[in-house]
């Protein structure tokens, strides 16, 4: 009853507002205003919230010593870029000096050995994410379809998924980390063990959303589609391509993007308990190191964390609406 | 990946290049004079190039790792033609076993831990030690609450600042204290086999307070029976949060985490090693022993980078150190601020707040012949380990001697210093007390409870402590 009385008085406000300013004032208070009004009091919120908890590491950092931070980390990135190039460049001359000497000798340039800076490990948490991503999509895609067409494997199938969904991937950490290190082994491998471990724990993290939405999807398709095809006689593989695929993409990509929002938090706290690079390992760092930066820099940290969370987000969605047939839902 | 000298590589290519005469001709020509290099490289007996050119190496931020720093800043890896990656670590358990299982290829170890791996307690292992890297450098800690309950039990000077160094005597009617009302005293250590608890657990007992035994024999590795005060692990940077939190009562940690807690106004640090027991050796250089035979070249080579990185942290009485203490608070190395790494660095120790004292010798990394292997602080940390029953049975003295031969190689930190001083890296002068050093310090002194120490007799050794286990006793 109170919800349809607070309905009707929005409703009466707003007809108030448009009867008086031109529609593209409104569209602008909408889209721009509301959000800037939100984060500034948030804002607020935070300075005066931050000014008055005390830790034995200083104050908790409010948006201003984010922002210091923030300047701090880019200068320390671009530092150690040029320590980089300074590297590399007495790496040359050490090579050259030992050619001379020494003909036989086959030089080769190594990659920088300094420390990754806070760019370096946005990247590799991004790739790490991405890639386990699209190994979790290339396994549970075919496997929801299958899943999704056959009721026979669905039975079949279904009390597993049932099981493992539910499981944190973190409890399978250890066991991939133990696993990768006795399996993984070459003298001169071409990815790191450390990015293989967060990888895998992210692939069996996204896998299980991905199965069950697309096998919902598939399983729930119009049967007068269904009927289309077997009257077609079409085989197989067109019927999939055909009809499955896409009428099933809504329900895919839900799945995907369930998956990624999990996949993106799950492989932060994976960083930071098997010590892998990337931004866990920066907050974990972070926390040991104990100093008077420490607490702003995590608090960066988690902002940027947060960014990058809604950006994958919203780069699904709009992956979802290129692809997606039908138009008229309404996503978000 | 395995480059230089070694005979495969141009056999393998010229067997591949065969097809092209002017190519097999460059190979040949190229083979003889590889010939050559390598048997001029045998007579003179000068140092090959690295086998192993991409290192990694783990460290746990503590001030103490800065020979491994320091060797990467200054270019003295680099200038082995070694390219070494350092990475921290969570904690010492994860460290060796990153050594172990080869995702690390050396790394900044608690000097008992290579001993423990090759006797086999806990990870069996065979790690060995060419580099001890530095002496002293650890503290105890308690909170504040026990420091106000021990503060009366303290002797104080004409200023009214405690006598240093104090004893554990003044915290033994807090302990009896906490036991008469039930409730365990708890303290914190960084490892089982680390210096840390030998030496906390050596401060205790000097003191009358019991810090139980270990027995693994009977799968008891908690190191609580019979106990008075119960210590546990906690890794070094989480010493101060653990404390904070009120979990444990005190702590025995290397710095910057002494430091920090009075910073942070948490606890107060209470004795530091040196006075438990001055210039004790502290961390080693820990690397396999597989990894040593496997590239021997490598071995002497990082072990030369870490000798000079040495020598510079001490140069000069301690003129590098603000320089070091800036590199160390760095946050991919230490991290903490520069003022609390310092404090220590620099030759102080803050105690009580504001009781700042002079400790020049606080961290020593070079002084006293601090990087040479010594076979007798093998086995001091081997006597300890058979007093709190980490070794569950009598053992002979010539066993100790042949455990501490394994672990510790002298011999391979002289091949590094003799190649330094023919190439005219060190001045001679620096290493002159090393000739003929048969890797036993003279019987040691200067313990808290004046107990000497002969590294050649370890088994009379044991016999007199009050509080442990005799040579023969078995629990």
């Amino acid at each position: 009853m109170s919800s349809l009385i607070a309905q009707l008085i929005t409703r009466k406000n707003e007809s108030v507002i448009k009867a008086q300013l031109p529609p593209f004032v409104i569209h602008f208070f909408k889209t721009v205003t509301l959000p800037t009004i939100g984060i500034l009091v948030f804002l607020l919120f935070w300075t005066v919230g931050a000014n008055n908890i005390d830790t034995s590491l200083g104050k908790f950092p409010g948006p201003v010593q984010v922002m210091t931070q923030v300047g701090n980390l880019y200068n320390e990135h671009v530092e150690s870029r040029a320590k980089e190039s300074a590297f590399y460049e007495r790496q040359d001359n050490r090579n050259q000096a030992r050619l001379a000497k020494d003909p036989n000798y086959q030089a080769k340039t190594r990659t920088y050995t300094g420390r990754e800076t806070f760019v370096d490990q946005i990247f590799t948490s991004l790739i790490t994410v991405l890639s386990g991503f699209l190994v979790a999509a290339v396994i549970a895609i075919p496997l929801g379809i299958a899943i999704g067409l056959s009721k026979s494997l669905n039975t079949a199938v279904n009390p597993i998924i049932q099981i493992f969904k539910p499981v944190s991937p973190l409890a399978w950490l250890p066991l991939v980390t133990m696993v990768v290190s006795a399996v993984y082994t070459s003298t001169d491998p071409m990815f790191a063990k450390s990015f293989i471990v967060s990888m895998i724990t992210v692939t069996l993290c996204c896998i299980w959303p991905m199965v069950i939405n697309t096998s919902v999807g598939v399983a729930s398709l119009n049967s007068d589609w269904v009927n289309v095809s077997k009257v077609l006689r079409l085989p197989a593989l067109t019927h999939i391509q055909k009809i499955v695929l896409p009428a099933s993409i809504p329900a895919i990509f839900t799945g995907m993007r369930l998956s990624l929002g999990i996949a993106w938090m799950v492989l932060i706290a994976a960083e930071m308990l098997a010590q892998n690079p990337g931004l866990g390992k920066f907050v974990w760092d972070e926390f040991q190191n104990g100093s008077s930066d420490s607490l702003s820099r995590i608090m960066t940290a988690v902002i940027v964390i947060g960014l990058i969370g809604f950006l994958l987000d919203r780069t699904m969605l709009q992956l979802q609406r290129v692809l997606s047939w039908d138009k008229t839902t309404e996503v978000r | 990946m395995k480059i230089s000298l070694s005979s495969k590589v141009p056999f393998k290519k010229a067997m591949t290049s065969f097809s092209n005469p002017l190519n097999t001709i460059k190979t040949l020509i190229a083979a003889t004079s590889l010939v050559a290099t390598s048997i001029s490289f045998g007579a003179n007996a000068e140092l090959g190039y690295p086998e192993k050119e991409e290192l990694k190496f783990g460290f746990i931020k503590l001030t103490d790792m800065a020979p491994i720093a320091i060797a990467y800043e200054n270019g003295y890896f680099e200038d082995e033609g070694l390219y070494v990656t350092i990475e921290a670590q969570a904690n010492w358990k994860v460290l060796l076993d990153g050594v172990i299982d080869g995702r690390l290829d050396g790394a900044h170890m608690l000097a008992g831990q290579p001993i423990a791996a090759t006797i086999g307690y806990g990870t069996k292992a065979e790690i060995i030690t060419p580099f001890s890297m530095d002496l002293n450098g650890n503290a105890i800690t308690v909170s504040n609450e026990i420091w106000k309950e021990m503060k009366p039990n303290i002797p104080k000077m004409a200023d009214g600042r405690p006598v240093h160094p104090i004893k554990a005597d003044a915290l033994k009617p807090v302990v009896e204290k906490y036991m008469d009302a039930g409730k365990p005293f708890n303290m914190g250590m960084v490892f089982p086999v680390s210096t840390h608890n030998y030496e906390l657990r050596y401060w205790l007992a000097a003191g009358g307070i019991h810090p139980g035994f270990y027995a693994p024999h009977k799968g008891d590795t908690s190191g609580k029976i019979d106990a008075q005060a119960l210590l546990s692990v906690t890794p070094p940077p989480q010493m101060p949060a653990t404390l904070e939190a009120g979990t444990i009562y005190g702590y025995c940690v290397g710095e910057p985490w002494n430091q920090q807690a009075v910073f942070k106004g948490i606890g107060v640090p209470v004795v530091t090693d040196y006075e438990i027991w001055k210039n004790n050796p502290e961390k080693v250089f820990g690397i396999t022993k597989a990894f040593a035979e496997k590239y021997p070249n490598t071995t002497i080579r990082l072990t030369r980078a870490l000798i000079r990185a040495a020598m510079w942290l001490d140069e000069k009485s301690n003129v590098n150190r603000p320089a070091a203490v800036k590199i160390l608070s760095q946050s991919n190395y230490v991290g903490a601020d520069y003022e609390v790494i310092a404090n220590s660095m620099t030759g102080t120790f803050e105690y009580e707040k504001g009781d700042v004292r002079e400790v020049p010798d606080f961290n020593v990394f070079f002084r006293y012949n601090a990087t040479y292997p010594y076979y007798s602080d093998a086995i001091w940390y081997l006597t300890q380990m058979r007093r709190w029953g980490q070794i569950s049975d009598e053992q002979t003295d010539a066993w100790y001697a042949e455990v501490a031969k394994k672990v510790y190689r002298p011999d391979i930190y002289m091949a590094a210093v003799k190649s330094l001083i023919e190439e005219k890296m060190v001045p001679a002068s620096e290493f002159s007390d090393l000739q003929g050093e048969d890797g036993y310090r003279e019987p040691q002194t200067h313990f808290i409870d004046n107990i000497v120490y002969d590294g050649k007799k370890p088994n009379e050794y044991i016999n007199k402590f009050t509080i442990g286990l005799k040579a023969k006793d078995k629990i």
